[in-house]
């Protein structure tokens, strides 16, 4: 298994988790989010500002080419 | 929480991350898309193999933990016609790029399709020889600029799903990076496509094609596949002057009944052949020793 490690994950409550150590800051997940959680930060990486709007549509995830934001399946 | 982490369970364990492509570059949406595929249809390092050739495109079989061949320029479907050959039971997956499959390996690309071998062919075009800096391609537009058409090209652009569906390809589809749940769904009908299967998708390159052809950034380029790119359904009844600049996608070509070529190979010339007697050419051998050693002490060098 690539990217975060189970423990960086342990605790994490917001249902959109970037690693933003492949996160190279595109802004196309800004972009496509249908409900504006997103936002690029001043390191010139994805920030999760709204996660309470979140609708889990997965579509940030679909769309990131560096497998860096991850979302909640419900599963 | 539980997230879907299927990307991270297929990625090269040893190898290193972040990708190599630019930032915003389409070609990892590719290959997440591939990784849910193989996910689904239960495709493992057991059964499947990956071929790429030379370009930005071909670095994909590098992130998938699965065994894979690294061949030359335009070469990539030459590679897997023998590796499918030598071993039917293999899935077999090329990665290739506009360049790589329209310019230098056109042959073989329109050969496979008409042998309609089960391959399946990804190609990823971004209208652009991307890792060589920008040169023209064949599916780049006419008047785009790049770095061998600095006034605007001149040509026509080739295009490569018809190319596909004209040569003969069984499956041929066209999706973009754009639109990842319909990518999502017509990679994996290409995978589990029996025959040559074409998969053409729109990904921008931003670094060498959109930002010399006014793209302020590489979203910019998303926003013009959502906005430029056209279900079949719709384009089919578009009248003809409303198709200009447009880019039509959806499932062109879906055909089961025309014989896939190793199969066809097994019926008709391995199945006849199975418990002929062999001829015994050991005889005809002995004969040519001796003379090859007549020749040897006359002194003639062989
Ligand atoms: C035989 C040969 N000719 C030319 C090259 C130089 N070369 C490397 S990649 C490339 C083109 C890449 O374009 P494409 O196949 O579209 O892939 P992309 O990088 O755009 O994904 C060329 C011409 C080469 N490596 N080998
Ligand atoms: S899952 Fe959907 S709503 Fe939530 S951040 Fe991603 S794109 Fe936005
Ligand atoms: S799409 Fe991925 S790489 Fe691009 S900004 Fe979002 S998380 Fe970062
Ligand atoms: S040069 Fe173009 S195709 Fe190659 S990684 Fe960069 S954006 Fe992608
Ligand atoms: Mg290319």
């Amino acid at each position: 298994m690539r990217g975060p490690t189970e423990k960086e994950l342990e605790g994490y409550t917001s249902p959109v988790y970037v690693y933003r150590a492949w996160c190279k800051g595109c802004g196309i997940c800004v972009e496509f989010c249908p409900k504006n959680v997103l936002e690029i930060d001043d390191q010139n990486k994805c920030a999760v500002v709204r996660p309470q709007d979140c609708i889990k549509c997965k579509l940030c995830q679909l769309r990131c080419p560096d497998f860096a934001i991850i979302v909640d399946d419900g599963k | 929480m539980a997230f879907d982490r299927t990307a991270h369970k297929y990625l090269r364990k040893n190898f290193k991350m972040p990708t190599i492509w630019c930032s915003g570059c389409g070609i990892g949406i590719i290959l997440g898309s591939i990784f849910k595929a193989l996910e689904d249809l239960n495709m493992t390092g057991d059964n499947t193999v990956f071929v790429g050739g030379i370009g930005c495109s071909s670095r994909i079989p590098f992130y998938v933990d699965f065994d894979a061949l690294h061949t030359t320029h335009g070469r990539p479907i030459a590679f897997a016609t023998g590796v499918k050959f030598a071993k039917p039971d293999l899935n077999v997956v090329v990665v290739a790029g506009d360049g790589d499959t329209a310019a230098i390996g056109g042959n073989h690309f329109i050969h496979a399709c008409r042998r309609n071998i089960d391959i399946t062919l990804i190609v990823i075009n971004n209208k652009i020889y991307g890792m060589t800096g920008g040169q023209y391609s064949p599916t780049t537009k006419s008047g785009e600029k790049t770095t061998t058409s600095p006034y605007g090209h001149i040509e026509r652009s080739f295009d490569i799903s018809k190319l596909a569906a004209a040569a003969g390809a069984t499956y041929v589809a066209r999706s973009s990076v754009y639109h990842v749940t319909h990518l999502d769904k017509i990679i994996k009908e290409a995978f589990a496509h029996k025959g040559m299967s074409v998969v053409e998708i729109m990904s921008p390159c931003w670094t060498t094609h959109g930002r010399r052809n006014r793209f302020k950034t590489p979203v910019e380029m998303y926003k013009w596949l959502k906005d430029n790119m056209i279900p079949l359904n719709a384009w089919e009844k578009l009248p003809e002057d409303k198709r200009a600049g447009k880019i039509p996608y959806g499932v062109f070509v879906n055909k089961k009944d025309i014989p896939e070529y190793c199969e066809a190979y097994y019926e008709h010339i391995i199945k006849p052949n199975l418990n002929k007697k062999r001829r015994d050419f050991s005889e005809d051998i002995e004969a040519m020793k001796i003379k090859l050693e007549i020749k040897a002490k006359e002194g003639w060098h062989v």
